[in-house]
Parts: structure tokens; C-alpha cells; sequence
């Protein structure tokens, strides 16, 4: 049952990714990033069935929510019309996805040499064992990407000002 | 047909994050190329989450949760940067922003 | 006293050289004065060591080391024998009087102390080579006798033609040193000495000490005399050398430079002499010895010169190819194993020849700087001292008796008729040649009726000028009594009485005398037939292929500038082309350009496109894995 879902919210995911990519039946940005929302709702049943449920839950909120909804906010913001159809580009086509090919191909290669771990999976990541770690190993980390999050906050509000154009 | 394990998780990991490059690379549009960057970002996600559950470390996750924060900051400012320079010159075309070039 | 002398004489014109450029150049008459006060002093003091009793009689030495390298110690020093003596005597009488002559001569230049300064730089370089007791000395001299010369030939050097013919004189000169030098090196590497006295003792006790290279090394060292004395090949910067003010002309010509370099030969006689030997590589002229090769080379410069002076009209350029024939003569004297009759002819021809050349300076500046002969004419009345004093000279180069030049060229073409009947047969054409020229030059100067503007009316130069003449003119005559080769042969003087000696050539060799004196008649016959009272040269006319050539000096000249000159063009050609393409286009352009090229491809990856960089920066990822997993 879990492998059977596993297949289906990778096939979500890559159908969904590929569609946000390169859509071939629209080319409006709108379609994009709802395509990959639809894809980030997929990793995040992908985090579930990792048993990682405080994440699945946050990558529904923050990504799902916050982030695409800011990526619709900028769309609808920027009021871009319709990509015109460029000139093909075979040759720049061709070597991005030899490239990308390339890649997958070695990242696949490297995950498939090292083979299954011995074990058998064991860890539970929910909110209590998350937290703990974030408390007490992860603290640096944690307060690092709160300093963060806050010189991103400034920063996007400097940037947004009128008199900054 | 083999149980999912570790292996299966890292090639869809490696195939989503090989799509994302193809979007950064060949997508002119810079909305477009900024959604192709969280699908590589989640990408890794993935693979960190799938390598800690199966190696039994809870690092793995942590550092998904920081790249979720650090994804969220990183779209809130590069979308910031992008209604700002919209402003300047009103294009999306990465083609079209070569000022740098000598 | 003995050892005082020489140094004196020696050091007396550098310091009077040292003195006029340091401290009396603005003084005009007190330089003069130093400069021929020294010249005047060695010659007293010349005499005084031809009058102490003994001093010619043995040969001696005074010398101070000078530097010591390994194995080889060189002294500077002075040789005092019969030989430099006798030259000491012949550059302080003849260069005296013409340092005397200068001061008339050169009384309006501007450069008037510098003129003298290097007048007695020239002769304090020629009196060091007279004295040089061995190689390197001589060698150290001898270059400086070429810096002299370049300054004296040189002197009007606002003038291009004279700063040419100095270079000229220079640069052909160095193309003979450079043999003499490697001569000398020859000659040091094998015998392990270059001292004359110490050399000439090893080569007498081992007449084969100098191996296969014997012949090599005479001719080596001739090569110097080849340069200095103006032997064909090497003969063409004599004539040009004309461009200096004529005393020097006279200087160069009669007493210093190219006397050097028959005096050279005659110092070291005894190496030219030794046992004929080619080394393995030049085996083909076994057979030939350098003395003959020199014999030859003295008899074609002789015959070559003598034509060539018969279609000159410059009046110096005569007397130039003049010298060169009678330098000839020297040199082949020495070719014939006779360093006696090539030592007496060149202190004859220094007293005349340098007569000559007071006598056309003389000319020269009475017609206010007109050299050309064809318009001279009828001098004889308006200068009779010049004109009775030339002709006392043209009769002793063209050997009448009983003038000096008449004792010393019989004895010349005695020696020839003894050895060889074909050099005495073409010298003998030699000779009936000298009178041919010199008579022209006589008759046109001198006879006939004036053939220049009215208003110029020649007259004598000063007292100044004509003593030396006149001193010169009384040498050239009384010169037939000195016993020159008994002298340097080293017998004892006045053994034979004047009158035997006066008419020795007609008892020894009657023949020769009487085809001399034939020759002279029958140039001087041809002359009067040819030149009197002609008031143009009838020979281009009648033959017209054979004078212009001779008129350009056979062609010698313009080969020489064609061949060397062609030569050095392509070479520098070459080197332009090395340095235009090699160097500069390869090297230099080739660095610039590839970086060049390099950078302009590195810019095309600047393309300032996002999607550009993602991409090389996925491709560096790709790499960076597959070298990691590999």
C-alpha cells in the first residue's frame, strides 16, 4: 500500500514538476506555479509516507501556502501577458537536456551503487523528536535562520519601497 | 518488485532536481526560472528526508526545515527583486537583463 | 744615456699631444710650437744616438714589465737596433718637416691646436710601433696609428667625403688587423712568445718550431702590412685618404702608416723566411711560400697602381696611386728575401714622396684649393722653388742618378733580375709606368701656358713653408750616399768609399742599371710626346675603353661597394627579416596575439545571459560528480 503510494505521488510529482517546467499547452506563468503547487503538495504526501509529518505539514504551509501565494501575488502584481513563442532553440535545448540527463543519470548512478542500508527504517519525525532536536543539538541553526528570516524581511521591504526605483 | 527503499527516493530525487536545472537553464522567464528553483530545492528536500529516515538521523530533517526557511526567504526576496527591477525596465526576459556584459 | 734617448723620443710627442688638448688649445702658435718642438727633439736626439759611439752598433733593450698572464709576460718596452733607428730617423726628419710645413699649411683652420695634437698622437703611435719590441706592443701601436690616421684623414669632417674616407681608411684597416691579430695569436700558441728577439732565437735554433702552420702564420701577419701598406686587396682607402688636409697626405704617405707596414715586415723577416708549410687542409698550395705570394702581391699592387695614377687628375690621387705603386715595390722587395733594399727604397720615398706632397700642397694652396691638374699649368715660372723642388723629387722616384730613389730601386730590381726574370720584366714596366705618370703630372702642372681664371695669381707660400722643402729636397739628394743596406746588414759605416758606392749599380749589375735608366727615358719620352703643352688628356680619346677604366680606378671600387656593400645588404636584410618576423612577429606579436585570442574567446562565455552561466555551472557540477564517483 505505501509502495503503491509512493509510485503515485512520484508520478504526481514529475508530471507535475515537468508541467510547471515546460508546459507545452500554455505558456502563461499562472499555469506554472500552480502545476507546482500541485507538485509540492505531492513531496509533501512523499514527506508523510517518510513518516516526516511535521515537515510535510510545514512544506503544506509555508510552500503550498505562503511561498505560492506570493509567487500569485507577484504574477497577478507584474500583470505579464502571455509569452510570445520564441524562435526554437534546438541546440541550447538539446545540451540543457543532455545536461540534465546527464546528471540524473549520475545522481541515480551514485544513490544505486551505495545500495539499501542495512537497517530497516526507524526513524519517527514527528513534532516532539523534531523539536527536541531543534532545541538542543540544532540550536545554532534554528536562530541562524531566524536572523535570516528577519534580514529577508527588511531586505524585501527596503527593496518594495517606492523611492527605491 | 523490489520493497521502496532508500534508492527509489534518491532517483525521483535526482530526476525532479534534473527537470529544475532544465528550467533554470532553458526558461527565459525569470518567474519561470524561480519556480524551477524550488522544485530543485525540494528536490533535496526529498533526498535529505528520505536519507534520514532510513539512516535513522534526525539531522536530515533538520536541515530540510532550514531549507524550507532559507526557500522562503530566498522567494520573498528574489520576487521582491523582481517587482523592483519590473519597475525599471518592465521585462521578465533574462535575455534581456545583460547590463553586466562588457 | 742609451736607454733616456728612446724613451724621450718616444714620449716627447705624447706629452706634447697630452699638453695641447689639456691645457693650450686656445694658444694657437704654442701648441704649434709644442707639437713640432717634440717631432724636432726626437730628431736631434735620433741623430745624437747615431752619433754615440756604439749605439747603432749593437742592438738593446730597455723595457718595464707591463703585464703578466699565465705563461705569458709582456714587457713594455723599447728595441733599439740598426732597423728602428733608422725608421726613428726617417719619421722624426720627414715627419719634422712636415709638422713644420703644417704650420704654413694649415695656418687659417679653425681647429688649429687640434690639428697639431693629433699630428703628434700620430707620430707618438708610429714612433711606438718603430720601437715596439714585440707583438702585442707593436700590434697596441699599430692600432693606434689606425685611430691617428682616422683622425687625420677625418679632420675636415664637416665634410662628408673626409668623414667617408676616414671611416673608409679605419674600417678597411681593421679588415688587415684582424689577420695580423690572428697571426699573432698563431704565431704565440705555437712558438709561446711574442717578443721579436726571443722569437727569432727559437726559430733559429728549430727552424721547424712553428709546424705546418709556418706559411699560414707569415701570411697572417702580412695581412696587417696588407691593410697599413695598401696592398691590393686592400689598397683602396689610400686614395681616398686624399680628403684629409695635405700634410697629412704627406704625413701617411711618406714617414708613418703605410711605412708601418713594410717596416713591420722587415721587423719580423725572419718569420715570413721560415721553412715553407701548409697545414694538411690547404695542401694543394704546398709549393708556394709566403714570400712569393707577397712578391706577387707587391708586383701587381706596383703595376696596378701605376696605371691607374696615369688617368688621375686630381693631383693628390696621382701621388696617392703613386705610392701605392712604390709601396709595391717595397713589399715586393721583402717577397724577394731583400728587407735591406725595401728598408732603403722606403726611407728614400719617404724624403720624396713627402716633397711631392709639400710641393702639391704648396700648388693646392696657392691656387686656392684647385686640385684638378688640368687646370693648373704654366707653375713653372710663378713657383720656381716649388717647381725645381718637385722636379728633384719626380727625378728620384722615376730613379735618376744619382738620386736617392735611384740607389734604392736599382737595388730592388737588381735583386729581381737575380732571382727572377719575369718579376724584374714586369717591374721594369713598373718603372718606365712611374716616369710615364710623373712626368705627366710635371708637364701638365708645371709647362705649358695657365689654364685657369686671371685674376688668380699664384705665388710662392712663406718661409715657413718652403725650409722643409727645401731640407726634404737636399735629403733626397744627398740620400744616394747613405749606405742604407750596408747599414742594416750591419757592417761597419763608411767602409766603402762614397764614389764605389755612388757607382755601385754600375759595377754589380750594369744591365739592370742601363734598363732602368732606359725605362725612365722612354716614360719620360712618351710623356713629353703625350703631355706637352696638351691641354687636354689625349688618351680617353685614343683609348677610350682603357682610360675610363682606369679613370674608375678598374672598376675596384664600385665591385668592392657592389659585392661587400651587396653582401652586407642582404645580411642586414636577413637580419631585419629575423628581427621583423621572427622576433617581433613570432615572439613578441605571437604572445600578444594569443593572449589576445585567448581573451577574446574566454569573452564570448561572457554572454550575460543567466541561462549561460546555470549551464556551465550544472556542467561543472556534472563534472565535479563524476569525478567523485568514479
Amino acid at each position: 500500500m505505501q509502495d503503491l503510494l509512493f509510485y503515485v505521488f512520484a508520478a504526481v510529482a514529475l508530471i507535475a514538476g515537468f508541467l510547471a517546467v515546460a508546459n507545452p499547452f500554455s505558456r502563461n506563468p499562472l499555469a506554472s506555479a500552480l502545476f507546482l503547487a500541485v507538485a509540492l503538495v505531492a513531496v509533501s504526501g512523499l514527506f508523510v509516507l517518510l513518516h516526516a509529518f511535521f515537515l510535510g505539514a510545514v512544506q503544506i504551509l509555508i510552500y503550498a501556502g505562503a511561498v505560492m501565494v506570493l509567487f500569485l501575488f507577484v504574477i497577478m502584481l507584474l500583470d505579464l501577458r502571455e509569452e510570445q513563442k520564441r524562435r526554437a532553440r534546438k541546440v541550447a535545448a538539446g545540451l540543457a537536456s543532455a545536461l540534465a540527463l546527464a546528471l540524473a543519470a549520475l545522481i541515480s548512478a551514485a544513490a544505486l551503487a551505495g545500495g539499501g542500508p542495512a537497517d530497516p527504517p526507524a526513524l519517527e519525525g514527528g513534532a516532539r523528536a523534531l523539536g527536541r532536536a531543534l532545541f538542543t543539538d540544532f540550536l545554532l541553526p534554528f536562530e541562524i535562520v531566524a536572523v535570516l528570516l528577519v534580514a529577508a524581511m527588511v531586505g524585501v521591504v527596503w527593496l518594495s519601497r517606492k523611492e527605491a526605483a | 518488485m523490489t520493497p521502496v527503499g532508500l534508492p527509489h527516493y534518491l532517483v525521483l530525487s535526482a530526476l525532479l532536481f534534473s527537470l529544475g536545472l532544465l528550467g533554470v537553464v532553458l526558461r527565459r522567464n525569470l518567474l519561470i526560472v524561480f519556480i524551477s528553483l524550488e522544485l530543485m530545492l525540494n528536490a533535496a528536500n526529498i533526498a535529505l528526508v528520505a536519507s534520514a529516515r532510513f539512516l535513522n538521523r534526525i539531522g536530515g530533517q533538520e536541515m530540510v526545515f532550514v531549507v524550507i526557511a532559507v526557500a522562503a526567504a530566498e522567494v520573498a526576496v528574489g520576487l521582491a527583486l523582481l517587482a523592483a527591477l519590473y519597475r525599471q525596465r518592465p521585462t521578465v526576459q533574462s535575455n534581456d537583463l545583460d547590463a553586466l556584459k562588457f | 744615456m742609451q736607454t733616456l734617448f728612446p724613451w724621450l723620443i718616444l714620449l716627447l710627442p705624447l706629452a706634447a699631444a697630452a699638453l695641447i688638448s689639456l691645457f693650450t688649445r686656445p694658444h694657437r702658435d704654442l701648441s704649434a710650437r709644442l707639437s713640432i718642438g717634440a717631432i724636432v727633439a726626437g730628431f736631434w736626439l735620433t741623430l745624437l744616438l747615431f752619433a754615440l759611439p756604439g749605439a747603432a752598433a749593437q742592438a738593446y733593450e730597455t723595457r718595464i714589465p707591463w703585464l703578466a698572464a699565465g705563461g705569458l709576460q709582456i714587457d713594455f718596452g723599447l728595441r733599439i737596433d740598426r732597423l728602428s733607428l733608422l725608421m726613428a730617423l726617417v719619421v722624426t726628419a720627414v715627419g719634422g718637416a712636415i709638422h713644420i710645413y703644417s704650420y704654413e699649411y694649415m695656418r687659417g683652420e679653425r681647429r688649429f691646436s687640434t690639428y697639431f695634437a693629433c699630428l703628434s698622437l700620430f707620430t707618438f703611435a708610429m714612433l711606438g710601433v718603430v720601437f715596439a719590441p714585440n707583438f702585442v706592443q707593436m700590434f697596441f701601436f699599430w692600432e693606434l696609428v689606425g685611430v691617428s690616421s682616422y683622425l687625420l684623414i677625418g679632420f675636415w669632417f664637416e665634410r662628408p667625403a673626409a668623414a667617408d674616407a676616414g671611416l673608409k681608411a679605419f674600417l678597411v684597416n681593421r679588415v688587415g688587423d684582424l689577420g695580423f691579430l690572428l697571426g699573432i695569436l698563431l704565431v704565440w700558441s705555437r712558438l709561446g712568445s711574442v717578443h721579436f728577439g726571443e722569437l727569432e732565437r727559437r726559430l733559429a735554433e728549430n727552424p721547424a718550431a712553428l709546424g705546418a702552420m709556418a706559411t699560414v702564420a707569415g701570411l697572417l701577419i702580412f695581412c696587417g702590412a696588407l691593410g697599413k701598406s695598401a696592398q691590393f686587396p686592400l689598397h683602396i682607402w689610400l686614395p681616398d685618404a686624399m680628403e684629409g688636409p695635405t700634410p697629412v697626405s704627406a704625413l701617411i704617405h711618406a714617414a708613418t702608416m703605410v711605412a708601418a707596414g713594410v717596416y713591420m715586415l722587415a721587423r719580423v723577416f725572419f718569420l715570413l723566411a721560415a721553412t715553407p708549410h701548409w697545414p694538411a687542409a690547404l695542401h694543394f698550395l704546398e709549393g708556394l711560400d709566403a714570400l712569393e705570394i707577397i712578391r706577387i702581391i707587391g708586383l701587381f699592387t706596383a703595376l696596378m697602381a701605376g696605371l691607374i695614377a696615369l688617368q688621375q687628375d686630381d693631383i693628390k690621387r696621382v701621388l696617392a696611386y703613386s705610392t701605392l705603386s712604390q709601396l709595391g715595390y717595397m713589399v715586393m722587395a721583402i717577397g724577394l728575401g731583400q728587407p735591406g733594399p725595401a728598408m732603403f727604397h722606403l726611407a728614400t720615398h719617404a724624403g720624396f714622396k713627402a716633397l711631392l706632397f709639400l710641393g702639391a700642397g704648396a700648388i693646392i694652396l696657392a691656387l686656392h684649393h684647385e686640385q684638378d691638374i688640368w687646370r693648373m699649368g704654366g707653375l713653372r715660372r710663378a713657383m720656381p722653388l716649388t717647381f725645381w723642388t718637385f722636379l728633384i723629387a719626380t727625378l728620384a722616384l722615376c730613379a735618376v742618378p744619382p738620386l736617392g730613389g735611384f740607389y734604392s730601386k736599382e737595388s730592388i730590381l737588381a735583386h729581381a733580375w737575380h732571382q727572377d726574370k719575369l718579376v724584374f720584366a714586369l717591374a721594369w714596366c713598373g718603372s718606365v709606368l712611374t716616369a710615364l705618370y710623373m712626368f705627366r703630372l710635371v708637364l701638365v702642372v708645371f709647362g705649358g701656358s695657365p689654364r685657369r681664371p686671371r685674376d688668380a695669381q699664384p705665388h710662392e707660400p712663406s718661409h715657413i713653408a718652403t725650409w722643409p722643402m727645401l731640407f726634404l729636397a737636399g735629403l733626397t739628394v744627398l740620400a744616394g750616399g747613405a749606405d742604407v743596406e750596408g747599414f742594416l746588414a750591419g757592417g761597419a759605416q763608411g767602409t766603402a768609399s762614397l764614389a764605389s758606392r755612388l757607382a755601385g749599380p754600375l759595377a754589380h749589375a750594369p744591365f739592370v742599371m742601363l734598363a732602368g735608366l732606359a725605362a725612365t727615358g722612354l716614360g719620360f719620352a712618351m710623356a713629353w710626346g703625350l703631355y706637352r703643352g696638351a691641354y687636354r688628356d689625349p688618351l680617353p680619346a685614343r683609348w677610350s675603353t682603357l682610360a675610363s677604366a682606369l679613370r674608375q680606378r678598374l672598376l675596384l671600387d664600385a665591385w668592392y661597394a657592389r659585392w661587400i656593400g651587396g653582401s652586407f645588404e642582404a645580411l642586414a636584410c636577413l637580419a631585419s627579416g629575423v628581427d621583423r618576423w621572427i622576433i617581433a612577429g613570432a615572439a613578441v606579436r605571437g604572445v600578444h596575439g594569443s593572449v589576445e585570442l585567448t581573451g577574446r574567446l574566454l569573452r564570448l562565455a561572457q554572454t550575460g545571459k543567466v541561462s549561460t552561466y546555470a549551464f556551465a555551472l550544472g556542467c561543472g557540477v556534472a563534472a565535479l560528480l563524476y569525478w567523485l564517483i568514479r
